[in-house]
């Protein structure tokens, strides 16, 4: 038993000297995910905060410019074009000047003071249908604080219902907020996955396998040798993630670092099964490669890393239930903004342990055949 | 090359031998080309790369992929049963946006809302009624803002449902008029039925031709340089730019099967409308294949190492053409430092054509800028890359 402790500790400190040794692996291993980790804090946002567009005001009375003002006012909207007619609306669509078209006709103020509703025309570019869809809530709103305004200065009746929103662990609602956590997840499983994949592939591609498999290393010392490394990396740069989440993006961290890296281990086990599976079907590097590429694309996709789970066809989102990427995500943002505990964290625990037990399995049995051969 | 397929051997005729300048270029990057074909044709993984990822892709981004929210878990806190308590109730349940669950107390539905049972909390409170006559209601919209983007539309859907069912109630008489003096009417253009889709699988296609473009070369050029075969081929009559033309006719070939499947899929699976025209659309790919296939030669001739490689083309290509490119999400909230960064990637100008030619038509003055900038960067990356490859062989 000791034995083999020890033959599995030689084994890692064999792998980890190869892995680090040369810088330009070093370098490939801890700068872009940090790298990364900057790029989709700063980039990956639903939210808008700058809005061009254009006018066509048909009414020129103070109502209507009491409402462009409104917009010109936000921070948010800025004017890039005043237009004469309508015909000009669309080239400046077309062109992309513009996210919004605003069009208000000629009896908007008339209509306000007859106590009419008055109509304005908003046209968004459905070329990104969810900025689109952004943009025209933001101009929804202020419009209800125009209204509200124009009711309170002319004797309307205030709307007897009043809706009050607030938002639990993210009370601005910030992208951001959502993303970095569930990078931990999803930069941790690439890198994990490949390198175990990679270097398993590697020693084939370079023959020193049969090497390997020479010296008294039993198959599973050999898995638990390649495995406890990309294991080690994967805290590292899980580590790395919740430093930049902190020190340079501000998220506060609510819940306790014991239960994330609790559930994290549990995650990491899961992924380094898949990359052992990989390696046991990649004759190639290119092989080991290419099929973890294909592995983590469908993962990060189907994982509600950039859309809800809750959006999917209901097939697909069964096919997600095997996705170990899925729970790593829920289980670091619930940590990370909700402060969720292991008992409310049972339902991601449970499923990354089956999916860490059948992988690491399968990866033995498929390791045991293969070299049988 | 060596032991080339007896129809290199026949290209190898005594004519063709006697002027090495022009009949032999033909014959030598014929002979690449398909060495080159039948490494892709015999590694599983280039083929799965090639055909097999886009087939994945188109399926995933069209059926998987939406941001269009709906059947969203809510939580309905009903202390008042009155009639109109529960008209507003109905209203939540009959909308296509959400699945109710109604409970009878506050403490109950936080603990829904903590397990993520359910994603929000619409909150009636005791005096619901009495209050609504009297004017001064309230109802309380509590959601999980850790999804920031489904937080906001399902509160926007929330706010729409009450506004809904106010408006019912006074189109009855039953509440004075409260519709705002003011009311919006919006129009998408280019995206009527407001399907997220429409603008997700023309981003697709950047992905499959970078995947195929960048990746793919990056990792069989730099396996050469590990190999050694490369120098054995520099020892042969071939010139760089032979070589380099040999490498890059069998992917830019995969990558045209890539676009043809992608467009097949988003026309006849998913009936993206498709508003330009074909040829454009074409042509603009052709054009950021190249630029792709050029950044992964320049990444592998650069690095030499498949590992390295393969990490430098995901951080170079892959990843900016997903999260930097304006396929996903809108270049404008980015923050001036970011968009800037954003000006130097071939894949911002790509998605842009894209979207335009699929959804908008052919829109020529956004068309000539954009092409003219994806053809600079093709022409410079294409020189670079024939320069470093010339400077390894002296």
């Amino acid at each position: 038993m000791l034995d083999s402790i020890l033959r599995i500790l030689a084994l890692t400190r064999k792998e980890l000297l190869a892995l680090l040794k040369d810088p330009r692996g070093r370098f490939s291993l801890f700068f872009p995910p940090i790298i990364q980790c900057l790029i989709y804090g700063y980039a990956a946002t639903f939210d808008l905060n700058d809005v061009p567009y254009a006018v066509l005001d048909r009414d020129h009375t103070a109502a209507s410019r009491e409402l462009l003002a409104r917009l010109d006012g936000s921070r948010i909207f800025h004017r890039v074009a005043t237009l004469g007619q309508s015909e000009q609306i669309k080239p400046v669509i077309d062109r992309r000047d513009a996210v919004l078209a605003i069009q208000i006709g000629p009896d908007f103020e008339r209509r306000l003071q007859a106590g009419e509703t008055a109509d304005i025309q908003v046209i968004a570019d459905g070329r990104n249908s969810n900025t689109a869809g952004t943009a025209t809530g933001y101009v929804g709103a202020i419009v209800e604080g125009f209204n509200a305004d124009w009711r309170t200065a002319h004797g309307g009746i205030d709307p007897p219902i009043q809706v009050i929103t607030r938002a639990w662990y993210n009370p601005n609602l910030e992208t951001r907020w959502h993303m970095i956590p569930s990078l931990i997840g999803t930069l941790t499983l690439l890198q994990t996955m490949l390198l175990t994949a990679m270097s398993v592939a590697r020693e084939r591609e370079q023959g020193t396998f049969d090497q390997l498999l020479v010296t008294p290393f039993r198959p599973a010392e050999i898995m638990a040798g390649k495995s406890l490394p990309s294991i080690l990396i994967g805290m590292v740069q899980a580590g790395n993630v919740l430093l930049v989440a902190q020190l340079w993006f501000h998220i506060p961290f609510a819940g306790s670092f014991a239960v994330l890296f609790v559930g994290l281990s549990l995650f990491l086990l899961a992924a380094v099964g898949i990359g052992l599976l990989i390696s046991a079907i990649a004759a190639t590097m290119q092989q080991a490669m290419l099929f973890s590429f294909m592995v983590m694309m469908p993962f990060a996709l189907m994982s509600g890393l950039t859309t809800p789970i809750e959006s999917m066809p209901r097939a697909l989102q069964y096919g997600t239930l095997i996705n170990p990427l899925r729970y790593a995500i829920d289980l670091a943002q619930r940590v990370y903004l909700e402060g969720a505990g292991l008992r409310l964290l049972w339902p991601d625990l449970w499923p990354l342990a089956i999916l860490a037990v059948v992988t690491l399995t399968s990866a033995s049995w498929l390791f045991r055949h293969r070299l049988g051969e | 090359m060596m032991h080339g397929p007896p129809r290199a051997v026949e290209y190898a005729a005594p004519s063709t031998r006697s002027s090495p300048r022009h009949g032999g270029f033909v014959r030598r990057v014929r002979a690449l080309v398909v060495k080159e074909s039948r490494e892709v044709l015999r590694d599983p993984s280039s083929i799965a790369i090639g055909i097999v990822l886009p087939l994945l892709l188109i399926l995933l981004f069209g059926y998987g992929l939406s941001l269009d929210v709906k059947d969203v878990p809510v939580a309905v806190v009903m202390a008042d049963a009155s009639p109109d308590a529960m008209e507003l109730a109905a209203g939540f349940r009959l909308s296509p946006y959400f699945q109710t669950r109604i409970v009878p107390t506050m403490q109950e539905a936080e603990e829904l809302l903590r397990e993520k049972v359910v994603q929000g909390i619409v909150r009636l409170g005791l005096d619901f009624t009495w209050r609504e006559q009297a004017g001064g209601a309230t109802v309380q919209i509590l959601v999980n803002g850790t999804d920031a983007n489904q937080a906001r539309i399902i509160q926007a859907f929330a706010q729409g449902a009450v506004a809904e069912w106010y408006a019912r109630q006074a189109g009855e008489g039953r509440a004075h008029s409260g519709a705002g003096p003011v009311m919006v009417q919006s129009q998408l253009w280019f995206n009527e039925a407001n399907d997220s889709r429409y603008f997700l699988v023309p981003g697709l296609i950047v992905l499959v031709m970078t995947l195929i473009g960048a990746l793919l070369t990056a990792m069989v050029m730099s396996r050469e340089w590990e190999r050694g075969t490369l120098e054995a081929l520099f020892v042969t009559p071939v010139r760089p730019g032979e070589i380099l033309l040999g490498k890059m006719i069998p992917y830019f070939v995969l990558g045209l099967i890539g676009l043809v499947l992608c467009l097949l899929a988003a026309r006849f699976l998913f009936h993206v409308p498709f508003r330009g025209s074909l040829a454009l659309l074409v042509g603009v790919s052709m054009l950021y294949l190249s630029v792709a296939l050029s950044i992964g030669l320049l990444i592998s001739s650069a690095v030499k190492s498949q590992f390295v490689a393969s990490q430098m083309a995901m951080l170079v290509t892959f990843l900016p053409a997903v999260m930097l490119s304006g396929f996903l999400f809108d270049l404008r909230s980015m923050p001036a430092f970011v968009r800037g960064i954003s000006y130097l990637l071939p894949a911002r100008y790509y998605v842009t054509l894209l979207q335009t030619i699929f959804l908008a038509g052919d829109v020529w003055s956004v068309v000539i800028p954009n092409t003219a900038i994806l053809a600079g960067m093709a022409g410079l990356l294409l020189a670079l890359t024939r320069a470093t490859t010339r400077k390894r062989l002296a």
